[in-house]
């Protein structure tokens, strides 16, 4: 309950509490593998879609385009281009964690090597002379991993 | 073509950080009495309800069902609609499909958010998917960090034009009332000293670079509501009904690396659609004022582009121009856009609003000089999605 | 009003059941393909596509999103209602006859086993009222159930009959998650979840999808399969607070069932029908809904039980699949109810066929108790 400072009277708010609404996300078989090959051989995996042969990471079921179901899944690169970055330099809640994250810090959409789409993750770099449109980036990997997207820590700029 | 339909009545309530004053389902309800008495009805004629909004900006599930005693829909037919940024845009033409169906001959068409309720950005974020793209998704600012890089990236365009797009928003916000954003001190001041200000500015804070505070749309609580009626009921209710004369969507993408970033196809493939329907070939001339959904200041170059009012990497020198201020060929948000209020669920709802009141020549000191036959809305949201509505003066043949 | 023509010619549907593996968009790519099979068209048949999905089932903002390739958004128009499937089939059917498409894909999905009903459906109760009171979808049931009980002198062994029927019918449907061979004394013994409601009056918390494809007449020529046209569809709903409402009395019901029997030229529904599903989130509730829907005088639900009528081989079989009771996918359940309509007029029900049967209704519900009530009546 929040009461208004000008005129303690009134009552303005309630808070929903320390809402909490837990789920339990279903990963697909192809989402399942990928993560595991992360988890066990630091590769990545996207999967290829059977009539146009685009290259799909993260993997999903169905491309969009052909209205395929996509099953096989083959091996992409480490490296890739990023093809959208930015700094984030404000601070926000992560809804996961309830934790802000500090900033600043490098946000980019990367395609791997041998992969049609991009993925999105965290860059080491915040210096927006190397953090470019094109900038060549390797996935750092970290030591501990779980089975989730964060087992990437970050990607690093190479050259 | 179904059946015809157009718009007869339009309300709002003014855009602000907090409404405080009122709960959501009052806020609707302001919203439907502002748009029955601007079309002379009462709830009772109206004949069917659709609303939308996002839920988790207000942690409030089954909307349509918690907000019928707001909306006016006890013992009527009531749906919701929700496709995340496009919302308003879906509802608007949810409401359309109602009417041309021949279901429906008035149909009360609703959007509303409160966004002060609840933490926008978090909420943003989980629209992206819970293992790859949310954890390192800042909101809808990252995403459109990005993009605006790759079109400075593609083009040579600068922060100078993007501050460009802001100072047209916020001077036509100006000669809205029911504009949340109104910066007094930009009035009647020159275009090119406004962006020289906002550039140099160092309380103007970069969030994402490029984007900087003045790029950015508000958190707005605000709720909005059209009435759509079929031929034959529309010609009664208002002196100049607001036809529909084309609808389309594309809502392609499930994640945001899937896109292009080069352009953004969605609206491309969404407003050729509406343009072959309508048979508009020349967007620019045939097109005499624009509510375009644009979430931040680049988006004001690079969707111009989209929609074909102009050639790849040619927004800026639209801009500059002036041919999107309200003297121009082609007005672009005279209401003052998405940059100036942004009550998401309500945002569609009132470009579409906008554009209709320009065409029934109700938008008082937002109406644009010119005659105005052609007038066009879209939605932005989703995952690029886009929304698009072609209103007319005329009936479409 | 008279409708314009659309029926449906094609529908499909997963198994439905609890913790399945698939994600949703697996799950709307398998729905969404039998439809499209069913129909014997492909995705390049279909004009427009509505899903039906909810943030708070699917624990994510905007969740349509995540289904847009599997629901064949690509390059066409598509649009999402929140809320329960056959509010979804309504707005398909709007948009096929609105002269913009001739065909239309509606597809549903929910994954109930991810979140927790409870905190899900106490979402739906007012933040500033009721919220705080732990209020969910089986206690505000159970406040229903009692109301219903008093104004009409039904008994809980008259809910209970409606389990032991529905579960029974359950075992016959390939799709159902929960069918079985009970006794009125194994639901009265089973555990209580909230006074008057037991466990076995209450529907399981499904996974699953379901799709249905939808033509007007110009776009039949595209599909090979025997079209359910149509004849009657209508909505309505109750006020939003339990408070303002008599919830014994399922008004918004009878107004939509009234308005499509109107247009389907239906004088008599349980002479008329051959066959009824009706969206049985409780056992009780399809007591309340007999009488909305005109099939039983007020408060003569249970009595119309009774008398057999509803029971397969009676004179309106109502829920031969096995209803909500059998299989609850929220969201996805009111769609399923079309689709077993559908399927009872073509004669292509399977074992839970009631024969010979040409009329059949379908009923979905939104909002706490039966808020909003939408009715659709199909012919073969
Ligand atoms: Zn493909």
């Amino acid at each position: 309950m929040t009461k208004d400072k000008k005129n303690p009277n009134e009552l303005l708010y309630i808070t929903s509490g320390e809402m909490y609404q837990p789920y339990r996300y279903t990963l697909s078989s192809l989402s399942g593998r990928f993560l595991t090959e992360i988890k066990e051989k630091k590769k990545f995996l996207g999967v290829k879609c059977p009539e146009c042969g685009r290259v799909y990471v993260p993997p999903r079921a169905v491309c969009g385009r052909c209205y395929a179901r996509m099953n096989e899944m083959v091996q992409v690169s480490d490296e890739g281009e990023v093809v959208a970055c930015a700094i984030v330099e404000f601070g926000f809640v992560d809804p996961s964690t309830g934790i802000e994250r500090p900033v600043p810090y490098g946000t980019a959409f990367i395609r791997l090597d041998g992969a049609d789409t991009a993925l999105s993750h965290f860059l080491d770099c915040v210096d927006r002379e190397k953090l470019k449109v094109g900038a060549r980036v390797r996935a750092v990997f970290e030591e501990e991993r779980t089975g989730s997207i964060m087992d990437i820590k970050h990607f690093e700029v190479i050259d | 073509m179904g059946r015809r339909a157009a718009i007869v009545g339009f309300g709002q309530t003014k855009g602000s950080s907090s409404r405080r004053d009122v709960t959501g389902v009052e806020l609707i309800n302001e919203a439907v009495r502002a748009a029955l008495a601007d079309a002379g009805l009462g709830i009772g004629d109206i004949d069917a309800v659709v609303i939308g909004n996002m839920d988790h900006f207000e942690g409030v599930n089954y909307v349509d069902m918690w907000s019928v005693e707001g909306s006016g829909g006890v013992m009527k037919p009531v749906f919701k609609v929700t496709t995340g940024g496009t919302t308003g845009t879906s509802v608007a033409i949810s409401a359309y499909y109602h009417v041309a169906s021949g279901m429906f001959d008035r149909v009360l068409a609703i959007g509303w958010e409160k966004n002060s309720e609840s933490d926008t950005t978090g909420a943003i974020i989980t629209a992206y998917d819970p293992f790859w793209e949310r954890p390192n998704m800042a909101g809808a600012i990252g995403g459109l960090a990005v993009d605006a890089s790759r079109y400075m990236h593609d083009y040579g365009a600068t922060e100078r034009d993007g501050a460009r797009v802001t100072v047209r928003e916020r001077l036509h916000a100006l000669n809205n009332p029911f504009a949340h954003l109104q910066q007094e001190w930009m009035r009647g001041k020159d275009a090119v000293f406004l962006v020289d200000a906002l550039v140099a500015s160092k309380e103007n804070k970069v969030l994402a670079y490029p984007l900087r505070m003045s790029d950015m749309c508000p958190r707005t609580d605000a709720a909005a509501a059209l009435i759509f009626a079929a031929e034959g009921t529309a010609e009664k209710i208002a002196p100049i009904p607001a036809w529909v004369l084309a609808v389309a969507n594309r809502h392609n993408f499930v994640y945001y690396g899937d896109l292009d970033w080069s352009r953004n196809e969605t609206l491309e493939a969404a407003a050729k659609k509406v343009f072959a329907t309508a048979g508009i070939r020349e967007p620019l001339k045939e097109v005499d004022v624009c509510e375009l959904y644009l979430p931040y200041s680049y988006a004001g170059l690079a969707w111009m582009e989209s929609i074909g009012f102009c050639g790849p990497g040619q927004g800026p020198q639209l801009l500059w121009d002036g041919v999107t201020d309200m003297d121009g060929e082609l007005p672009v948000n005279p209401s003052g856009g998405v940059m100036s209020s942004n009550p998401i669920g309500a945002t569609g709802i009132i470009r579409v609003g906008e554009a209709a009141i320009q065409i029934m020549r109700k938008a008082g000191t937002r109406q644009v000089g010119k005659d105005v036959n052609v007038a066009m809305a879209t939605g932005f949201g989703g995952c690029y999605w886009a929304d698009v509505m072609l209103l007319g003066r005329k009936k479409p043949v | 009003m008279k409708m314009e023509e659309v029926a449906v010619v094609g529908a499909g549907q997963t198994v439905f059941g609890f913790d399945r593996k698939e994600t949703f968009e697996e799950l709307v790519f398998e729905a969404a393909t039998a439809a499209l099979s069913d129909a014997g068209g492909s995705i390049g048949d279909i004009d427009n596509i509505v899903t039906v999905s909810n943030d708070f089932w699917d624990g994510r903002t905007i969740s349509s999103m995540s289904v847009m390739s599997a629901a064949g958004s690509w390059n066409k128009d598509i649009s999402t209602v929140e809320g329960d499937g056959m509010f979804g089939a309504v707005y398909g059917m709007m948009r096929t006859l609105s002269g913009s498409f001739d065909a239309t894909l509606v597809v549903a999905h929910v994954k109930g086993s991810e979140g927790r009903m409870n905190l899900i459906t106490n979402g739906m109760f007012d933040p500033i009222y009721q919220r705080p009171l732990g209020i969910d979808a089986t206690i505000s049931a159970a406040l229903q159930a009692r109301c219903y009980m008093e104004r009409t002198g039904a008994g809980e062994e008259d809910f209970a009959r409606v389990s032991v029927k529905n579960h029974g019918n359950g075992l016959r449907n390939p799709h159902a998650h929960l069918g079985m061979e009970i006794t009125i004394d194994d639901v009265m013994r089973s555990r209580k979840i909230s006074d008057p409601l037991k466990l076995y009056d209450c529907s399981p918390v499904s996974d699953g999808a379901a799709a249905i494809v939808l033509s007007n007449r110009r776009g039949l020529k595209r599909f090979r399969q025997k079209p359910a046209w149509i004849r009657g569809a209508a909505y309505c709903s109750d006020s939003y607070t339990l408070g303002y409402r008599d919830l014994a009395d399922p008004r918004a019901l009878r107004a939509a069932a009234q308005k499509a029997y109107r247009m389907a030229g239906i004088a008599n529904p349980l002479k008329e029908l051959d066959a009824a599903e009706v969206y049985d989130a409780y056992s009780y509730m399809e007591l309340m809904w007999y009488e909305g829907l005109g099939l039983a005088a007020e408060g003569k639900g249970a009595e119309l039980l009774r008398s057999g009528a509803t029971e397969t081989g009676g004179e309106l079989p109502v829920n031969p699949s096995g209803g909500t009771l059998s299989a609850h996918p929220v969201l996805v359940a009111g769609l399923v109810r079309l689709i077993e309509a559908v399927l009872q007029v073509r004669g292509d029900a399977g074992r839970r066929q009631v024969p010979g049967a040409k009329r059949a209704l379908a009923h979905g519900i939104n909002g706490p108790c039966g808020q909003c009530h939408a009715v659709m009546i199909v012919e073969a």
